[in-house]
């Protein structure tokens, strides 16, 4: 063997492909099946692309890193269940460019916190979290509210994702902006082919300033969504056991 | 005109290359600050466009006085370079990592209500990076340029290549970490800098194979040494993770923004094959090559065991890769997959104990320079360390105890007893031996305050590790504890308010860690300057000392 393994010694390139060889075999075993096997995402009816505000919403969760302490993956475990609700499924999150499923627990898990608490809750415990909950050690997110929405590329936005692989229509991207205007405006003449769009989309004003349309607004939006796309009443959970 | 030629000529074809391709570089950002989409991209142009400029600047003072800086026909100035950088990078990414440590503990400290930048979510990602890519990639790249000139008794290839992945690499280090604090972060953990330094990472990436392969090549030595096959490992293959995982579809050219190219299910798990071998690649197969060449030469003795070298490099970089669905255990992530990165996360034990052996062994005949020299004491403990972690990594990816374990603080206890402890100390160690070799220096200038770096930080990182080891396994057992009628006895925030005293011991563990380095910093730099120690210096008329 140390004979032989003196060829790689001797030669800098074969040692070179030898290695790439050798971390490759890993990776292509893992990972390239999960983009054909058809088990892999489980057959759900509900999931659908975020709607403009919402993903806006979303890109400011990813831009403040609250995966840093807070996941997105409730387990299949008696009490992961009971504290949060149904544990995820692949397909909840088949849309997510990036997935968000975290790694750390700093905070409670988030992948039911769509509808758990109000909006004005919400505002409040981004405003400054121990107002509320007097041992929490999240820190404050007050500017959420003071800064307007910068929403001028969100039709690019839905490009991109549709790009990768999101089913955004062109009659979705055309009509973005208005979407997002219209989805916190529960006056707004848009309000039907906004729901029409997205279903079950919730349309009201998220920060409760009807003035503007702020970052606050985004990232509720994005929170109260998160979810609930999927109806598990209905859900056969048996049939996509994998 | 004939003085500017001249200094032209003085430049070299490398030097032109890089210079026009700086000029290339100006001219894009330029385009991209015309049409920038949002002002992060602004922000990121206008530092690209300075650092470029810098460079040419840089390349103008060099054409006019050529000073190669070699010893003994090596090139050691960017190893210089490298070894300042990493103090300085290792002194910053560990300050902030006891910022966020107080955070944690003291949720008042350093928050500003209107300023997101001092947020913990933003933090994080800045130490991690800073410590992992800023401190230990310049760690990886100074030693590897050292290791790979003396083991090939051939200098640097590429002229000043060698010049432009060190700079290279920290403008990537300098754009990832602004981008952090500005909110710029695709979020994907360790990998978080967006497209376009991902982008000037491959780049800088490319140029640091070639600058390595072309030593190799040019090499007088007729094999190639056992830590060279390990730094090539770590190259190569951080440049196969790093471009798969961060593939992404950008907004624009001139957005700071972009979406991953994979989702959910496929992109976690892309995400934590990269991540588990940025461990294994960045902070193993790297820091290993560093015990390969630091360890037998400050022992002076050979390497222990060169069948166990050989056995161990292909099982280690073959099984490691595997491993990456042990962060997704009970996720939605097929099960499949689970167990098959189970598996080879346990097998990884044995190689990863291979190379422990193999370095501990190397002290054979040489024990004695545990007692009296603290450099390689601290060489010994971090593969101590190493050993250690390496065990209890197989055993927190066994699914039932990762059900415990994950999502909660003992990941991080193990983390750091892998980063701080193995990390941390192989590149003091290597740092310790450097100083003195690159100035050339009899010795270090105080080998008592090595020997005080080494226990306050030892007590630092046992601080560090048994906090988190009671906190992580408690707030695991309290998310699962149920009361006498059936009901979760916790609420969440109760297991947050339980941490707290756990969070005050590790953050001071943290400043322990931090008070060790910069001791090391001081001593380092008072060695730069070739000054002893008034109280270690060997005195004149000085007799052995009596019986």
């Amino acid at each position: 063997m140390l004979k032989r393994h003196e060829f790689f010694e001797k030669h800098g390139f074969f040692l070179t492909v030898g290695i790439l060889i050798a971390v490759s075999i890993g990776g292509i075993v893992e990972i390239a099946p999960l983009f054909y096997l058809e088990s892999t995402i489980e057959k759900v009816e509900g999931v659908r692309p975020y709607s403009p505000l919402e993903l806006a919403g979303r890109n400011i969760y990813v831009r403040e890193g609250c995966y840093t302490c807070h996941s997105q993956q409730v387990r299949p475990l008696r009490d992961e269940v009971e504290r949060y609700g149904h544990y995820s499924l692949a397909a909840e999150s088949m849309y997510d460019h990036p997935f968000q499923w975290g790694s750390k627990r700093s905070g409670p898990d988030l992948a039911r916190l769509g509808g758990k608490y109000s909006d004005e809750w919400h505002r409040q415990h981004m405003a400054d979290p121990r107002s509320l909950v007097p041992e929490s050690i999240m820190p404050p997110y007050a500017f959420l509210s003071k800064r307007r929405l910068d929403y001028t590329s969100i039709q690019g936005a839905l490009k991109a994702n549709r790009a990768v692989g999101v089913p955004y229509t062109d009659e979705m991207i055309e009509s973005a902006v208005s979407d997002l205007e219209a989805q916190v405006d529960p006056f707004s003449d848009n309000y039907d082919a906004l729901l029409a769009r997205y279903p079950k989309a919730q349309i009201r004003e998220f920060d409760g300033d009807a003035e503007r349309i702020t970052e606050m607004d985004a990232l509720i939006a994005y929170m109260q969504v998160i979810g609930t796309m999927v109806d598990f009443e209905e859900y056969q959970a048996e049939e996509n056991y994998r | 005109m004939t003085d500017q030629r001249m200094s032209l000529r003085g430049l070299g074809t490398d030097g032109m290359l890089i210079a026009s391709f700086l000029g290339v570089g100006i001219i894009y950002w330029l385009f991209i600050l015309a049409r920038a989409g949002d002002p992060l991209i602004t922000f990121h142009a206008y530092i690209f466009i300075m650092a470029f400029i810098l460079g040419l600047f840089g390349l103008v003072i060099r054409a006019t006085n050529p000073t190669p800086g070699d010893i003994g026909g090596y090139a050691m100035d960017v190893v210089k370079a490298g070894v300042i950088a990493s103090v300085f990078w290792g002194i910053a990414g560990f300050l902030v990592g006891v910022i966020i440590a107080f955070q944690l503990a003291f949720p008042d400290i350093f928050y500003f209500e209107n300023a997101p930048w001092t947020n913990f979510g933003r933090l994080r990602p800045l130490h991690t990076s800073a410590v992992i890519f800023a401190f230990g990639g310049n760690v990886l790249i100074a030693t590897s340029f050292y290791v790979v000139q003396r083991t090939c008794r051939a200098r640097l290839a590429g002229g000043l290549a060698p010049w432009f992945v060190f700079w290279g690499y920290n403008l990537f280090i300098v754009i990832a970490a602004t981008g952090y604090l500005v909110g710029v972060t695709q979020s994907k953990e360790y990998a978080e800098p967006e497209w376009y330094a991902d982008l000037w990472l491959t780049l800088v990436w490319v140029v640091y194979l070639l600058v390595f392969l072309g030593t190799i090549w040019k090499r007088k030595e007729p094999h190639i040494y056992v830590a060279n096959w390990f730094y090539l490992s770590f190259i190569v293959t951080v440049a196969m993770l790093h471009i798969v995982n961060n593939l992404a579809m950008p907004i624009s050219l001139a957005s700071s923004k972009s979406y991953s190219l994979f989702a959910g299910v496929q992109d976690a798990l892309t995400q934590w094959w990269y991540g588990h071998n940025a461990v294994g690649f960045f902070l193993t197969t790297g820091f290993l090559a560093i015990m390969y060449y630091f360890i037998p030469k400050r022992a002076e003795r050979p390497v222990f065991s060169y069948r166990l070298s050989i056995v161990h490099f292909w099982s280690l970089i073959f099984i490691y890769i595997w491993a990456g669905p042990h962060h997704l255990h009970y996720t939605a992530l097929p099960e499949w997959a689970q167990t098959l990165g189970m598996t080879f996360s346990i097998m990884l034990w044995m190689p990863s104990w291979g190379g422990m052996i193999n370095g501990l062994m190397t002290l054979s005949g040489a024990w004695d320079k545990l007692r009296t020299d603290p450099v390689i004491r601290m060489m010994v403990v971090s593969v101590a360390f190493y050993g250690m972690s390496t065990f209890e990594g197989p055993v927190m990816s066994i699914r039932a105890v990762n059900a415990l374990s994950h999502y909660t603080d003992w990941t991080i206890g193990h983390v750091h007893s892998g980063a701080l402890g193995w990390v941390g100390y192989i590149s003091f160690g290597a740092l310790y031996c450097l100083v003195p070799w690159l100035w050339k220096r009899k010795s270090l200038y105080s080998n008592a305050m090595v020997e005080w770096h080494f226990w306050i930080s030892t007590i630092g990182i046992v601080l560090y590790i048994t906090s988190m080891w009671v906190s992580g396994i408690m707030q695991g057992l309290m998310w699962r504890a149920y009361n006498e009628f059936g009901f979760l006895q916790y609420s969440f925030v109760e297991t947050v308010q339980a941490m707290h005293p756990y969070y005050v011991i590790r953050a001071f563990g943290g400043t322990l860690f931090l008070t060790g380095a910069l001791i090391m910093a001081y001593n380092l730099w008072r060695t730069a300057r070739g000054d002893i120690r008034a109280a270690e210096a060997p005195r004149l008329g000085a007799t052995a000392p009596a019986e």
